[in-house]
C-alpha cells in the first residue's frame, strides 16, 4: 500500500497557472532565495520549512531554479487539498503535491511509505514539519515525528532546512488580501540521519538547526 | 523629447557612463584577477546607473503616462521596503493594504488628472485621518499610536514625497510648454551627482565628520565640496531650466542641500532599525529607498519652488 503515484507530467494549464502564481509571488514579495548553507542540487533532498501561511511552498517554490521546481513536490493534507475543484487543480495539475492522510483512523496508506516512494521515484520534497500553520509568537511550534521516520526510512537523503522569512505577515492566517513585504527564505545546511539517534534527539537537532537561520534582530531582511 | 535640449543632455549623460564604464573596467583589470571589493561596488554600480538611466530615458520616450507609471512603481517598492522594516500587527491589515492599493493609486491619479488643490491634502489631511480609523475599527490597541505614525511616516515618505517629481510634469511655465520632463531630469541629476560628489569629496579631503554616529562616511570637506560642485554642475544646466544660470545655481543648491539632509534622516531611521540598507533590490545600491533618501526630501521643496516661482 506504500507505492507513490508516478510523478505526472504538470497539464499545460496547471503550469500557466504556476507560472502565474511565481509573478504574483515576486510581484507581491519580492523573494530572494539565499543559498546559504548548501547549492540548488537535482539529487532528491528533503526541504523542511517553518509554516505560517499557504503561500509558504509557493515561497520555496519561486525562488528555486526552474529546473529543480518541476522535481520539487510539496506534501500536504489530501483533506485539504481535495476538497473543491480549485483545491484539487492547485494541488493535482500546479504543484503536484504528494498527498497524505492526516487522520490515522481511516486512511488506507501509510503517508511515510508515500513520501518515501516518491523520494524513490526521483522527486525532492518539501515538508513542514511543525504539521500545521504557526499563528503563535512563538518561532516554531513542536514538530511532529513525520520527519524522523522519514529520514530513518532513507537514511542516505539529504534534509535541508529552509526558513521563510516574513510571508506571515503578508497574509496571516484568516485574512485574504495580501499586503507587500519583503521576503526571504534561506536554505542551511543540509543535515542527515545518523544511525541509532533517538527520536528526540533528532527532532530537536532538526529543529534548532531551522531556527538558526532566522534573521536575527535588527540584522535586516 | 524631440528637442534639442533633451537630446544634448541624454547625449551628455551617456558619454558620462560610457566613460565611468571604462574606467571601471581599466581599474578591473589593474586589480587583477582576485579583484578587489571596492572596485566590484564601483562596476555593480554603474551597471545600476545604466539601468536606471535607460529606465528613466524609456519612460521619457513615453511621455507622462511613462514617467508616472515610473514614479508610481517606485513608491511601491520603496513602501514595500519601508513597512518590511517597520513592526506592524495583525490589525494593520487592512490599513496596509489600503495603503499599497488605495492611497497610493490614488494619489498618482490626482496627478494624472493635474488636481493640485486635493493631491496636495490627500496624504497629509484625508489618509493622516483615515488610516487610524481603520486600525481603531480593528481593535487591536497595543502600540497604537507608534504604529498609526510609523505608517503615517511610510506614507509621506515614500508616496507623497516621491509623487511630487511626476507631478512636475503638471506645471504651467510660460514659454516653457512640452519640456517640463526636462526639470524632472535636473532634479534627477542634481540630486544624484551631488551625492556621488559628496562620496568624492569625502573620500579625497574628508577629514571632519557631520555626524559620526549616524552616518560616519560624511564628512564637512565632502558635503561642502560636493554640494557646491553639484550647485555648479545645477548652474550649467541652466538651459534645459526654465532658469537663467544664477537662479539655476540656488535651485540646485537648495535641492542638494534638502538631499544631503534627507539622506541624513533616512540614515538616522536605518541606525534606529539596525540596518544597514532599506532592501537590496538594485545591485550596488541597496534597496529603492537607499537610491530616493535625498530625492525624497528634495522633490516637494523644488516642485512648489518652481510652482510658486515659474508658474501663472
Amino acid at each position: 500500500m506504500s507505492a507513490a503515484p508516478p510523478r505526472r507530467s504538470r497539464s499545460l494549464p496547471g503550469r500557466v497557472v504556476g507560472l502565474m502564481t511565481i509573478a504574483l509571488a515576486r510581484i507581491v514579495t519580492g523573494v530572494r532565495g539565499n543559498w546559504q548553507g548548501c547549492t540548488p542540487s537535482p539529487e532528491p533532498r528533503i526541504y523542511f520549512a517553518n509554516h505560517a501561511s499557504h503561500g509558504d511552498f509557493i515561497l520555496i517554490w519561486t525562488v528555486f531554479p526552474a529546473g529543480l521546481r518541476a522535481r520539487t513536490r510539496p506534501v500536504a493534507a489530501r483533506d485539504y487539498w481535495s476538497a473543491g475543484i480549485v483545491r484539487r487543480f492547485l494541488g493535482r495539475d500546479v504543484f503536484d503535491a504528494v498527498l497524505i492522510d492526516r487522520d490515522n483512523v481511516t486512511r488506507s496508506a501509510d503517508p511515510i511509505g508515500h513520501m518515501g516512494a516518491a523520494i524513490e521515484a526521483g522527486s525532492s520534497l518539501i515538508l513542514f514539519p511543525e504539521g500545521t500553520r504557526n499563528t503563535t509568537d512563538r518561532p516554531l511550534l513542536p514538530f511532529k515525528s513525520g520527519l524522523y521516520w522519514l529520514a530513518k526510512r532513507r537514511p542516505g537523503v539529504d534534509l535541508v532546512p529552509v526558513w521563510i522569512d516574513n510571508l506571515n505577515r503578508v497574509m496571516p492566517k484568516g485574512e485574504f488580501l495580501p499586503v507587500p513585504f519583503l521576503c526571504t527564505v534561506t536554505f542551511g545546511t543540509p543535515l542527515r540521519f545518523e544511525p541509532g539517534e533517538d527520536r528526540q534527539a533528532f527532532l530537536d537537532r532538526s529543529q534548532e538547526a531551522l531556527l538558526a537561520l532566522r534573521p536575527g534582530e535588527g540584522e535586516g531582511r | 523629447m524631440s528637442d534639442h535640449p533633451a537630446i544634448a543632455l541624454f547625449g551628455g549623460i551617456l558619454g558620462v557612463l560610457v566613460l565611468a564604464s571604462l574606467v571601471g573596467w581599466i581599474l578591473g583589470r589593474r586589480a587583477g584577477p582576485e579583484g578587489s571589493a571596492a572596485i566590484d561596488n564601483l562596476n555593480a554600480r554603474i551597471r545600476a546607473w545604466w539601468v536606471m538611466v535607460v529606465l528613466i530615458g524609456l519612460s521619457f520616450l513615453a511621455g507622462k503616462p511613462g514617467v508616472i507609471i515610473l514614479f508610481a512603481l517606485a513608491s511601491f517598492f520603496a513602501l514595500r521596503e519601508f513597512v518590511t522594516l517597520t513592526p506592524t500587527r495583525r490589525g494593520d491589515h487592512y490599513s496596509l493594504f489600503a495603503m499599497f492599493f488605495v492611497v497610493l493609486p490614488v494619489q498618482y491619479y490626482l496627478i494624472w488628472i493635474d488636481w493640485y488643490g486635493l493631491y496636495s491634502i490627500f496624504i497629509p489631511v484625508y489618509a493622516f485621518l483615515f488610516m487610524p480609523i481603520l486600525v481603531a475599527l480593528r481593535g487591536d490597541t497595543a502600540r497604537f499610536m507608534t504604529r498609526i505614525a510609523e505608517m503615517q511616516w511610510g506614507m509621506m515618505i515614500a508616496i507623497f514625497c516621491l509623487s511630487h517629481v511626476p507631478a512636475l510634469i503638471t506645471l504651467d511655465i510660460p514659454g516653457f510648454e512640452g519640456r517640463n520632463l526636462l526639470l524632472i531630469a535636473f532634479l534627477v541629476i542634481v540630486v544624484q551627482s551631488s551625492d556621488v560628489l559628496q562620496y568624492v569629496w569625502g573620500k579625497l579631503f574628508g577629514r571632519h565628520k557631520v555626524a559620526p554616529r549616524l552616518s560616519p562616511s560624511k564628512t564637512w570637506e565632502g558635503l561642502v565640496g560636493g554640494i557646491a560642485s553639484a550647485t555648479l554642475l545645477g548652474a550649467c544646466l541652466w538651459w534645459i531650466t526654465p532658469f537663467g544660470f544664477l537662479q539655476a545655481g540656488l535651485a540646485a543648491l537648495v535641492v542638494a542641500l534638502m538631499g544631503f539632509l534627507g539622506g541624513l534622516v533616512m540614515s538616522a531611521i536605518k541606525r534606529d532599525r539596525g540596518v544597514k540598507d532599506w532592501g537590496r533590490l538594485i545591485e550596488g545600491h541597496g534597496g529603492m529607498l537607499d537610491r530616493l533618501d535625498s530625492v525624497v526630501f528634495a522633490a516637494p521643496i523644488f516642485f512648489h519652488l518652481v510652482r510658486y516661482g515659474w508658474t501663472v
